[in-house]
């Protein structure tokens, strides 16, 4: 695989994120380093190829946003924002993630070996995320399609107004938000958590230590009865 | 006259002002029902506007333009800042942000072909952009919004600019729902929601909080489409300096700042007519601000809540706005709340110009509804030829005023070309009170 590098102490982001959104034609199946990122904010955010991007150190807010279709790593931390609103492709944090890591994210996979931290997957629109730490309060906040897969525990208010999203936890779940509750886990379920701890470099975590939950859809029809939830 | 003592004079029956017929009606309603009112639209009730303010016209000391012979300018560019690619209007008034979802796909449709005839921009609104509006919008506004319903960077990359919502003015602080009834399975697949339930929108961005936060998500999408399009952020008339200077810090190209006379698709009725304040009372402090910071111009501030007419138009340019957006009149030109549908309305217990019960998706007009066959009432091509004689229209009333008042362009009107018609005006508007040289809060009467 081709492989061209930039540090970022002597190329202006812009010109690399510009880069980046070249023709695919030009960008697929190259691999792209980055290196001395130093916490910058939104690198490779915007990517539509089938390139293969490694960051090599922290990044700041937003990297890798709004992914399609590219394979980004970051051999280090994040800040707010990785992946928000991915399309597709792979984002995969090698550290710990800030906030809203994986926010209303359409689809693909973030993969976060460290914890992540508040609104973790807030508003997830499709994607998957597995989270290899514990994530913080809030998470999964509204979340309307997709699987979150989160080995460690959750902080309070897990889940809270969730539509049709799976939540995967294997750890302690401070608290459940309001109409998010245990469900059963069936045969379907069970293949998609599987396939996400394979995919994730999770194979040899046991798919039954994990608990799953969903909507008990009792806010799916606003109800003056359950206003009390709001 | 006989002194029967049968016969005592009666006073006329007294209706509270306190508890008038529509208050007490609203008693009974929630005592009825347990639940409190949704509706569409904006602030109904009256508030201090542009109908409390004149132009004073060309006089011994201002020397007017011929009305059909001279020019006077009426395009404007907006996103000058930062932007490659500003747009450029040929009138400045705009289309305000409305939902596929809220409003149908012809009505969306009609909005883009009205606003395209004209030279003007119109604007997607929560759940994303449609072909039909895309297709038919030369110069289109993507939403960028709390719930992302419907966002993705191919059509943020397709947009000629993009606002970024923090807030509108009918409901500043505020979400929305969207009942089932209109979340039909296009708007639900668009959305990414289960069919028919009652879609709920955040009232907060899930990816940022604060003013330093959104500086960095502004450079977020700047980057993603390389700096080209303009980046708006609109904001609900409420502090209006300090949001104004905020957005302006954040990076903001343009700032969009809606009254409380702005429409919404369905809201609290109680947080329409009581949170916020009307656009008259908001204009001069985003103006001060973006004068504060020198940034009067290079900043464009678009104003909206409330335009009806040229006169409007001139009202809100003339105290320092570079454009205007229109929402519910624009409905109205579409053929919302007409009287040729009175039938209609009544059978749903309302009458034209009242209907409000957007959200229920029943508009016998065909424009804020999903069902096929209300929708198929707005034929796309003839609104959309009535919106822009409408828009036509406002802009030459516009220049009418303005060259009664020696201006070659609309953004030359100024606020010294105004008075108030009353205290509240001229101390909202900060221009006199007609006939006098007093401001109040600026000078002694």
């Amino acid at each position: 695989m081709e492989s061209l590098k930039y540090d970022l102490t002597n190329t202006p982001l812009r010109e690399v994120n510009q880069f980046l959104h070249s023709d695919a034609s030009l960008l697929n199946g190259k691999h792209i380093e980055i290196n001395n990122p130093n916490g910058a904010h939104h690198i490779a955010v915007g990517l539509k190829s089938e390139a293969t991007v490694t960051i090599h150190g922290h990044a700041g807010y937003y990297a890798a946003g709004m992914n399609q279709i590219a394979d980004v790593t970051i051999e280090g931390s994040v800040g707010s924002g990785v992946a928000e609103n991915m399309m597709s492709g792979r984002v995969h944090v090698k550290g710990f993630a800030s906030n809203a890591a994986g926010a209303t994210a359409n689809g693909g996979l973030l993969v976060i070996d460290g914890d992540a931290g508040l609104r973790c997957g807030i508003s997830l629109k499709g994607a998957d995320i597995v989270v290899g730490g514990s994530v913080g309060s809030f998470s999964a906040f509204m979340a309307q399609a997709g699987n979150m897969v989160i080995l460690g525990d959750a902080g309070e208010g897990l889940g809270d107004s969730i539509y049709e999203a799976r939540l995967f936890v294997r750890g302690k779940v401070k608290s459940l938000g309001a109409d998010c509750e245990v469900k059963t886990m069936g045969a379907e379920d069970r293949k998609i958590l599987v396939d996400l701890l394979e995919r994730s470099g999770h194979s040899d975590v046991s798919p039954e230590s994990f608990t799953l939950y969903g909507s008990a859809r009792t806010l799916y029809h606003f109800n003056v009865a359950k206003s009390g939830a709001y | 006259m006989s002194d029967t003592p049968n016969k005592i004079p009666q006073t006329e029956p007294h209706q509270s002002a306190t508890f008038d017929k529509l208050t007490n009606s609203q008693i009974r309603r929630a005592a009825a029902t347990g639940i409190y009112d949704i509706r569409g639209g904006g602030a109904k009730r009256k508030l201090p506007h542009f109908d409390d303010l004149l132009f004073l016209g060309a006089s011994m000391s201002r020397y007017p333009l011929e009305g059909y012979r001279e020019k006077c300018g009426t395009d404007v560019v907006l996103g000058t800042r930062f932007a490659k690619k500003p747009i450029h209007l040929k009138t400045p008034v705009t289309i305000a942000g409305m939902s596929f979802g809220a409003l149908s796909a012809p009505a969306k449709e009609a909005l883009g072909r009205g606003a395209g005839a004209v030279g003007t921009s119109t604007t997607t609104g929560d759940g994303g952009m449609t072909p039909e509006e895309r297709g038919q919008s030369k110069t289109l506004v993507y939403q960028y919004l709390p719930s992302r319903y419907g966002m993705n960077p191919d059509d943020l990359r397709k947009a000629d600019a993009i606002e970024l919502v923090v807030g509108q003015g009918a409901k500043p602080g505020g979400g929305g729902m969207l009942l089932g009834q209109k979340i039909s399975a296009r708007v639900a697949k668009m959305r990414c929601l289960p069919e028919g339930i009652d879609q709920r929108s955040a009232c907060r961005h899930p990816d940022w909080t604060g003013p330093d936060d959104l500086e960095i998500k502004i450079a977020e999408i700047r980057e993603i489409t390389d700096w080209e399009k303009p980046i708006y952020v609109k904001i609900g008339a409420t502090r209006p300096y300090f949001d104004v200077a905020l957005a302006v810090k954040a990076g903001a190209d343009v700032i969009v700042l809606d009254g409380m006379q702005g429409g919404t698709a369905a809201t609290q009725e109680v947080f329409i007519e009581h949170v916020g304040i009307p656009i008259l009372a908001a204009i001069r402090p985003a103006v001060q601000s973006l004068q504060d910071l020198g940034m009067h111009r290079k900043v464009q501030l678009i104003v909206s809540g409330g335009i009806r007419n040229g006169a409007d138009v001139a009202k809100a340019l003339a105290l320092g706005a570079d454009a205007v957006a229109i929402g519910t009149a624009a409905l109205i030109a579409l053929g919302d709340n007409d009287p040729e549908l009175e039938a209609e309305y009544n059978k749903l217990g309302t009458t034209a110009g009242a209907y409000d019960d957007w959200h229920e998706g029943r508009d016998p007009a065909g424009i804020t509804t999903q069902d096929p066959e209300l929708m198929k009432r707005l034929d796309p091509v003839k609104a959309g030829h009535r919106l822009a004689n409408y828009l036509t229209v406002m802009t030459m009333e516009a220049q009418v005023i303005a060259r009664a008042c020696g201006k070659s362009h609309l953004h030359n009107l100024e606020p010294e070309d105004l008075v108030a018609l009353t205290i509240e005006a001229s101390a909202m508007a900060k221009v006199p009170l007609a006939g006098t040289n007093w401001i109040p809060g600026e000078s002694k009467f």
